[in-house]
């Protein structure tokens, strides 16, 4: 006897606990078979570029923080070099070497939350997730030291950062790099062999990189599937010519190989950041009044800076008319266009896959919606 | 370090295979004509000249009397740059221009966020709806003269 089948499409989110924020999917499945998937975006969609339009160069730094709010370092820093591209602002080398701390410590933390985020959907539930948010609390508490605030941080300005870094900062910064670096090794130590993580990343959603490259897919994603891009090797930015690191490639595509990228670029920022206290020396953290104004009104025109981020590469484009505000403001937002494969990479996996091979994307929803 | 075509070079050299494309251009962008753009965009990926084989940004800004598409693109293998920019939608009537999804595939959700919140429509592409906001929302909100709900409630006069 032969029983009639069909698919059957169900409805994922927005509020389902593993779509990292308020992200939906129409998903149909044949059995445990997934045929095919529809992404629906738009649940955190809060008019950040709009917003921008009626706000003055300055306040947009606060915009920017909540667009991917675990990294939101990263989004100053892109911002904050769109502006001083379109200002021809020359920054102050304490400020900038201040904010490239700050933005490598954000990485690091980005770095964990995705990492920590994968095992939970891999269904770990719990344990290896709380070892990363600790280690995390240990860079926003080095956060809170250097301008106050731990996740909506607005540290950058034009030319710089806005305060500098108290004296307390620079002992703990030592101590937690130790931390990291001791918990990075106990990640590796437990997860990077582990042969339940092997059996379920290996050889899942793998991507050629001709097709990554096509889709505009950037960071991590990229680097796993091995071509050498990373816009601070590529395309220096700030002080980062100065600066030795390695880039980090494989050559697999699978989500093992963009969960391994991810773990060695944290203990990659960790030599950067030890680099940057080095070279630091003192200074002003930002060119005095005089120069780079509270008020800065650009000449007409436009500029597109983009930087590294976390999740791939973190574009701002402004257009100005002359006034206060920008005319134009567009954010590149890497972890929406990293879902443009999705759908290839979701087809003919199964079901319980899916939550993974989505947490090996690394997204995040206020910056997909922004 | 990425190397950035300058814009009167780039011209040059696309007008030398596409002819008539070329609107205007200045030392960093060049303006295509709009019926041209898709076989431009063919070439510059394409030919073993140019080879951008990464779109990294395509966005749009609303000049009140005609819209602007930008596009930013970057060749991996030759690490060089270039801007691209094409006026459309004069008189502000069905603005459109050709869809570029099938060269590069990461041009579909951006192209769906401009036709969302700006409202150009891309002809040839394979699923143009409605990206952050709701099907059957009025307007499209990145147009300078979208008139939001608090500015509707500050303009309107009120019954006394």
């Amino acid at each position: 006897m032969s029983i009639e089948t069909r698919p059957v499409t169900v409805n994922l989110g927005p509020q389902h606990p593993s779509t990292h924020g308020v992200f939906r999917m129409r998903v149909t499945f044949d059995g445990e078979e997934i045929v095919d998937v529809e992404p629906v975006f738009g649940y955190l969609h809060r008019g950040s570029e709009k917003l921008a339009e009626e706000r003055t160069y300055s306040q947009i730094v606060t915009l920017t923080d909540r667009m991917d709010y675990v990294s939101s370092m990263l989004n100053n820093q892109a911002y904050i070099l769109a502006v001083e591209k379109l200002c021809n602002i020359v920054p102050s080398p304490r400020g900038v070497w201040l904010r490239m701390i700050a933005s490598e410590l954000q990485r690091i933390a980005s770095h964990f939350v995705a990492t920590g985020f994968l095992l939970q959907d891999l269904g770990a539930l719990g344990t290896p997730l709380i070892y990363c948010m600790r280690e995390r609390e240990n860079i926003l508490d080095l956060f809170e030291m250097l301008c106050g605030a731990r996740i909506t941080n607005s540290y950058l300005r034009p030319g710089g950062v806005f305060m500098d870094a108290p004296e307390v900062f620079w002992p703990a910064l030592d101590r937690s790099l130790g931390d990291i670096e001791k918990s990075i090794d106990e990640i590796e130590e437990y997860l990077s062999g582990n042969e339940i993580i092997f059996s379920r990343t290996k050889g899942t959603a793998v991507l050629s990189s001709e097709s990554l490259v096509n889709a505009s897919i950037t960071g991590p994603m990229l680097r796993a599937s091995g071509v050498d891009w990373d816009l601070r090797h590529r395309n220096p930015y700030d002080y980062y010519s100065d600066i030795t690191f390695k880039r980090i490639l494989h050559t697999a595509s699978d989500n093992y190989a963009r969960y391994w990228v991810r773990v060695q670029e944290m203990r990659e920022s960790l030599k950067i950041i030890s680099q940057c206290i080095k070279n630091i020396e003192p200074g002003p953290v930002r060119p005095s009044f005089d120069d780079v104004p509270r008020l800065v009104r650009p000449e007409p025109g436009d500029s597109y800076a983009a930087i590294e981020g976390s999740k791939g590469e973190l574009g701002f484009y402004l257009v100005s008319d002359g006034g206060i505000s920008p005319y134009r403001m567009h954010v590149r937002a890497p972890s929406l266009i990293n879902l443009t494969l999705l759908r290839e990479m979701l087809v003919g996996e199964l079901f319980g896959d899916l939550f993974v091979i989505f947490g090996s994307v690394d997204l995040n929803m206020g910056e997909v919606d922004r | 370090m990425i190397q950035e075509w300058r814009g009167n070079y780039l011209a040059e050299k696309i007008e030398l295979k596409v002819k008539n494309s070329i609107d205007k251009f200045d030392e960093k962008n060049v303006w295509i004509n709009s019926e041209k753009l898709y076989e431009v965009c063919k070439l510059l990926k394409n030919d073993p000249l140019f080879e951008f084989d990464l779109l990294n940004s395509l966005t749009s800004v609303d000049y009140i009397d005609h819209f602007e598409i930008v596009y930013h693109f970057t060749s991996i293998s030759y690490r060089s740059s270039c801007i691209i920019k094409c006026k459309v939608g004069y008189g502000r009537n069905n603005p459109k221009v050709d869809s570029v999804v099938d060269l590069w595939r990461g041009a579909d959700y951006q192209e769906r966020e401009i036709w969302d919140l700006m409202g150009v429509k891309f002809i040839g592409h394979p699923n143009l709806k409605r990206i952050m906001l709701w099907d059957g929302f009025p307007g499209h909100p990145l147009r300078k003269d979208f008139v939001t709900y608090d500015q509707s409630i500050v303009n309107s006069k009120g019954d006394d």
